[in-house]
């Protein structure tokens, strides 16, 4: 007999919720995914406003959850398991989508599943491509993490091979886009810019890939200011900035260095499947120099649709999922969410 | 009817069944449950509602309406409880029926003279809002400094609400079926953040 999960995310602007159904030969099924974003609100601060998100994610929680209900075709009757996400995040947002989970799993009777966020990207690519092998390794990509994961089991084993040092992914283009007068978030606008630029007009540094650094940590505070100098210097001499050139050559040293270091761990490690997800993998280039390296490695990529990649409930459905059918126990109705909960902590 | 009473908006995690007659309106406290704990909100509301509600000798299926506290209050945690209770409110079907939180404290005050209530609202400030001998609010909710408001004969000071004052507060309208308003907090603060000023030289000179 088929299961329903419910999903609620709400770690950062976006709140999410997901249902999907749990097959009984293990395979999972979209049923329904609604978001409401606050990033319009966030965009005149340039980044996420923490007080602003749970505001946010209080008034949009339950219509959210209503329209989900609604494009599924199901009544809240109808769920036999609860995830949401528990970490990490912000901690004010997550306290939003927590309690109403327990809220919905106290009034169900149904059990409750506290489950990783960063997880969830990675469980969201069986929505559209079925199970995943183990292991795999999983690059996530975003405002908010850039990480290098090994997955055996993804109900379960997730171990941290690299991440970044300063700045995450996202937040790099955010910052730059911001030098580049462009709007935020920056990774669509820097994404645009590029395509009309040359991506070898100006060498900008690739962190981290010196010889003594750790071979899968990420580094792109150093980009940052290196961009920064250069605008800054073309102004001083009274130089037009050509967006196009600087957008393209930033995109090229970030997506170098990413899938560079992401190939480089499946190959010393002997595994077969990349998976990049999180909000940057829909960057065109990120994905393009990733399909040819892996191509060239032997590796099988798999990046889920754009719309699957950004925050979402569906993730995290997806993830209760797995977790429900791997036999894992609920979490007690007592649990804090916890905005730092390491990637090991699978569920809570 | 079955009313469950929730408030988030002080230190106090409260959680309350309270039996509201539908002929005199008579109410009483059939179990609560209340701990001291500013940052368990999130931890500890959802279990004190099942437990208030199981010692009721009922299951939240049982419920008939919601009464929930809308603030003012200071803590993160006050969306804990009004998320809540619109989570509960739309998988059991009923109503919720926000209730500003000062207004249930001035339920369980003494009546004959006006007074004003206070809760802690941190950053050296109070909420504070003011009641005709009756109970009737006739200035607030505001937030100020304690120096900066004028002298009142009796000021209720940073109390918390019980159940039977949530229920109190909202008895008119749930008596009366009436469609619940907004569940949305009374923040009466601006968000703290910052516009970014022009942009940060990396470079000197
Ligand atoms: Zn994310």
């Amino acid at each position: 007999m088929s299961r329903i999960v419910m999903g609620i995310e709400s770690s950062c602007d976006e709140t999410g919720v997901g249902l999907v159904r749990l097959h009984d030969d293990g395979t999972v099924e979209l049923l329904a995914d609604e978001v409401a974003s606050s990033v319009e609100q966030h965009a005149r601060f340039g980044g996420v406003v923490p007080e602003v998100a749970s505001r946010a994610h209080l008034e949009a929680m339950v219509p959210t959850a209503r329209r989900a209900f609604d494009t599924a075709g199901l009544e809240l009757s109808d769920v036999d398991a609860i995830a949401v996400t528990a970490g990490p995040g912000l901690a004010g947002a997550l306290l939003v989508g927590v309690s109403a989970a327990k809220a919905y799993a106290a009034a169900l009777d149904v059990p409750l599943y506290g489950v990783n966020h960063l997880a969830g990207h990675i469980a969201v690519d069986t929505l559209q491509h079925g199970p995943l092998p183990a292991p795999c390794l999983a690059l996530l990509v975003s405002g908010g993490h850039t990480q290098l994961l090994r997955v055996d089991d993804i109900a379960g084993k997730i171990t941290e091979i690299g991440s970044t040092v300063d700045d995450a992914a996202g937040e790099a283009y955010d910052k730059v886009a911001r030098l580049l007068d462009l709007p935020y978030p920056g990774g669509p606008p820097i994404d645009k810019a590029a395509k009309n630029g040359d991506p070898r007009a100006i060498a900008f540094p690739r962190g981290m890939t010196g010889p003594r650094d750790a071979p899968f940590d990420f580094s792109f505070s150093g980009l940052k200011t290196a961009v920064a100098r250069w605008v800054e210097a073309a102004e001083r001499r009274g130089d037009p900035i050509p967006v196009d050139n600087v957008a393209a050559s930033f995109q090229e040293a970030v997506a170098d260095v990413l899938t560079a270091k992401a190939v480089r761990a499946a190959t010393e490690s002997g595994i077969g499947t990349l998976v990049i997800s999180g909000g940057v993998a829909a960057n065109s280039r990120l994905s393009s120099l990733a399909a040819e390296r892996c191509e060239a490695a032997g590796i099988e990529l798999r990046v889920p649709r754009p719309r699957l990649c950004t925050d979402n409930g569906a993730m995290i459905a997806a993830l209760g999922a797995h977790v429900v059918a791997a036999g894992c126990t609920p979490s007690s109705l007592d649990f804090s969410a916890n905005p730092a909960l390491p990637v090991s902590t699978v569920s809570i | 009817m079955l009313v469950l009473a929730i408030d988030t908006a002080t230190p106090a995690v409260t959680a309350g069944v309270v039996s509201v007659d539908r002929e005199s309106g008579a109410t009483r406290l059939l179990a609560e449950r209340v701990t001291l704990d500013a940052r368990a909100h999130g931890e500890l509301l959802t279990p004190h509602v099942r437990d208030a509600v199981a010692e009721a000798g009922h299951t939240l299926r049982d419920l008939d309406a919601i009464a929930c506290g809308t603030g003012p209050g200071p803590y993160t945690g006050l969306r804990a409880g009004m998320v809540t209770a619109a989570a509960l409110a739309h998988s059991l079907g009923i109503p919720a029926y926000p209730v500003c939180t000062l207004d249930a404290i001035a339920e369980d005050a003494e009546r004959g003279e006006p007074f004003r209530v206070l809760t802690d609202a941190r950053r050296k400030e109070v909420y504070w809002a003011d009641y005709d001998a009756e109970g009737h609010r006739v200035d607030g909710p505001h937030v100020d400094k304690p120096a900066d408001l004028d002298e009142v004969p009796r000021a209720l000071d940073h109390p918390k609400p019980t159940p039977l004052g949530l229920v109190a507060a909202a008895k008119a309208a749930i008596l009366g079926g009436e469609t619940p308003g907004p569940l949305t907090p009374l923040y009466l603060r601006r968000p703290d953040a910052a516009e970014p000023a022009t942009r940060k030289r990396v470079t000197t000179s």
